[in-house]
């Protein structure tokens, strides 16, 4: 079963973007849309992901054998929460604020759909090599959706770009409300639908532009 | 030869077509509606210009040339918007069905004078945009585009129209630099006299100030069949039942008159509310549509925090138009059609 399919390289590739986890497949829109009012959060969450999801995709092929059809979800879900609490322990204590921010976001990845799919349809099929390559992929895709996201809202809404971390202002300091002001709703949740929404129709746009190119 | 389905062929059409062909029909049949007026959305959209013309006068004559700002930014943002959206989505731009500038110019009304440009410039590129492009485009939104681009603005830029942005115009309105009547009213209790409410003397957004601008805009639209009169009538009565047991406590001089006077009621009731998209189809259904609209500005403006709620009335109201269209489906003549399975 291991030769077919595709090479742990193009699978990388494809993780990034013509299978990108938020914005081909839709997966894990909850963490997609509660962290990306900043890129702080963006990189924080795509960080926590980046490390559970390698870690459960290198275990899970590695103990693959060993896997019983129907206890399998159980097993995908008991590594991925190993290494969830590892990961918000680290959080915690190295970057405090930012496990305050994030709050519930990052115990909830163990319950992140990117990640037990990952499991059920590459992993638990594939040796450790092609798991590791498809992990990262799909966390950098995971990663590009929500720095997108996150530069468009907080460059709206609070007029700056890592702005906590790097104090970068894309708005001058002192700009008078009357020539420009921040956008209070890309801050707020209905800005992360809006800005999720018109994310996912760019996407689907340039994809179809893009086939129909090949086709042509 | 192809038949119009909507009518009958044009002569023009008859005639050239019938050349060719054999036999040409001495009569030509379609299937209804069969429609003689020269109904066309360019023809309702001049109508609502020329009904907006009394309340763009007083707007003129009380805010000056913040009033023109207001308008010119909010009405090109919105024609703007229009083209671009039409190009991006691949059809022809209507830009001369003038429904992006009726969209833009009630926005700009419903704006407060002292508001920053890109409130009104956003909010109408959202309007347009968000509230009727993405939707499919004039006649297939859900929401009242000007009143998703006035909330879109109003929660982006909650300083630029929240109640401050009435208050202190730092740009230095001469004539009027107090609350609304309703905020004075909300916040201090203080009761505006309805002699300058009805006329228009009191501060508000733009549109709003004068109920008598609004009464005789409205009346013309509605004589004109642009706007259903149900609507209207349905919002006042419902105002005035809403006002019944205030008159039993008694004791306030805040009247019905204040309160169909007062913000932007009469400009919502006559011109927002009667967008023909975005409410009802049946005569019942604009009934229900009006009254619900008028109950709920009279709540909100009671029972919430906010001074005014037409535009969150109107919102939640186009929310519940096809559940209205789905109860008031009109009985055929000859009774009810027999259920068939």
């Amino acid at each position: 079963m291991s030769s077919d399919g595709p090479t742990p390289a193009e699978r990388f590739l494809r993780g990034i973007l013509p299978e990108n986890p938020v914005l081909r497949q839709v997966l894990g829109i909850c963490p997609t849309l509660a962290v990306t009012n900043t890129m702080e959060g963006a990189v924080t969450m795509t960080g926590a992901v980046l490390f559970v999801l390698t870690c459960a995709n290198v275990l899970v092929s590695l103990i693959r054998p060993l896997l019983k059809p129907h206890l399998r979800i159980l097993v995908f879900t008991l590594t991925i929460a190993t290494f969830v609490t590892i990961a918000d322990r680290l959080l915690a204590a190295f970057l405090y604020d930012m496990s305050r921010q994030l709050g519930p976001y990052i115990p909830l990845i163990i319950v992140n759909c990117i990640i037990i799919a990952r499991c059920e349809i590459c992993a638990s099929k594939q040796p450790v090599r092609t798991a590791l390559m498809d992990a990262l992929g799909q966390s950098l895709g995971f990663g590009l959706a929500l720095c997108a996201l996150a530069s468009v809202r907080e460059i709206l809404g609070f007029g700056t770009w890592f702005g906590k971390w790097l104090g970068w202002r894309v708005l001058p300091v002192g700009l008078s409300e009357r020539v420009w002001a921040p956008w209070t709703v890309m801050i707020l949740p209905p800005g992360a639908f809006i800005a999720l929404a018109l994310l996912l129709g760019a996407v689907n746009w340039a994809t179809a532009r893009a086939r129909a190119r090949k086709e042509a | 030869m192809t038949r119009s389905p909507h009518g009958p062929v044009p002569r023009e059409a008859a005639v050239t077509a019938s050349a060719p062909a054999p036999v040409a029909p001495a009569v030509s049949v379609a299937p209804g509606p069969h429609l003689h007026a020269a109904a066309s959305t360019q023809r309702m959209m001049a109508d609502v210009l020329v009904g907006l013309a009394p309340l763009v006068a007083v707007a003129v004559a009380q805010f000056r040339q913040h009033a023109l700002f207001q308008m010119a930014i909010a009405s090109c943002s919105a024609v703007v918007s229009e083209w671009l959206f039409a190009r991006m989505r691949g059809r022809p731009a209507t830009l001369w069905d003038l429904s992006a500038l009726v969209t833009g110019l009630i926005l700009a009304l419903s704006l407060p004078a002292g508001a920053p440009w890109y409130a009104g410039a956003v909010g109408a590129a959202v309007a347009i945009g968000l509230g009727k492009a993405i939707f499919g485009g004039l006649g297939q939104n859900l929401f009242n585009p000007a009143m998703v681009g006035r909330a879109f603005a109003m929660i982006s830029f909650p300083a630029a129209l929240g109640a401050s942005a009435y208050v202190s115009p730092s740009l230095g309105i001469e004539a009027v630099t107090s609350a609304t009547p309703l905020t004075a009213f909300k916040m201090s209790g203080q009761v505006t006299p309805i002699g300058p409410l009805f006329l228009g003397a009191t501060n508000g957004s733009i549109g709003e100030t004068s109920a008598l601008a609004a009464l005789l805009g409205g009346l013309y639209l509605c004589f004109r069949r642009t706007a259903p009169w149900e609507i209207p009538a349905g919002a006042i009565l419902a105002m005035g039942a809403a006002a019944l047991p205030g008159l039993a406590g008694g004791g306030t001089t805040w009247t019905l008159a204040h309160d169909l006077s007062a913000g932007a009621f009469m400009y919502g009731a006559f011109f927002i509310a009667t967008d023909p998209v975005t409410s009802p189809l049946t005569p019942r259904g604009k009934w229900i549509f009006g009254a619900g609209f008028g109950l709920l500005v009279a709540m909100i403006r009671r029972f919430s925090g906010y001074p005014e709620g037409v535009m969150f009335a109107i919102l939640v109201m186009n929310a519940l138009v096809p559940l209205i269209n789905r109860g008031t489906i009109p009985v055929p003549v000859g009774g009810p059609a027999p259920q068939t399975r």
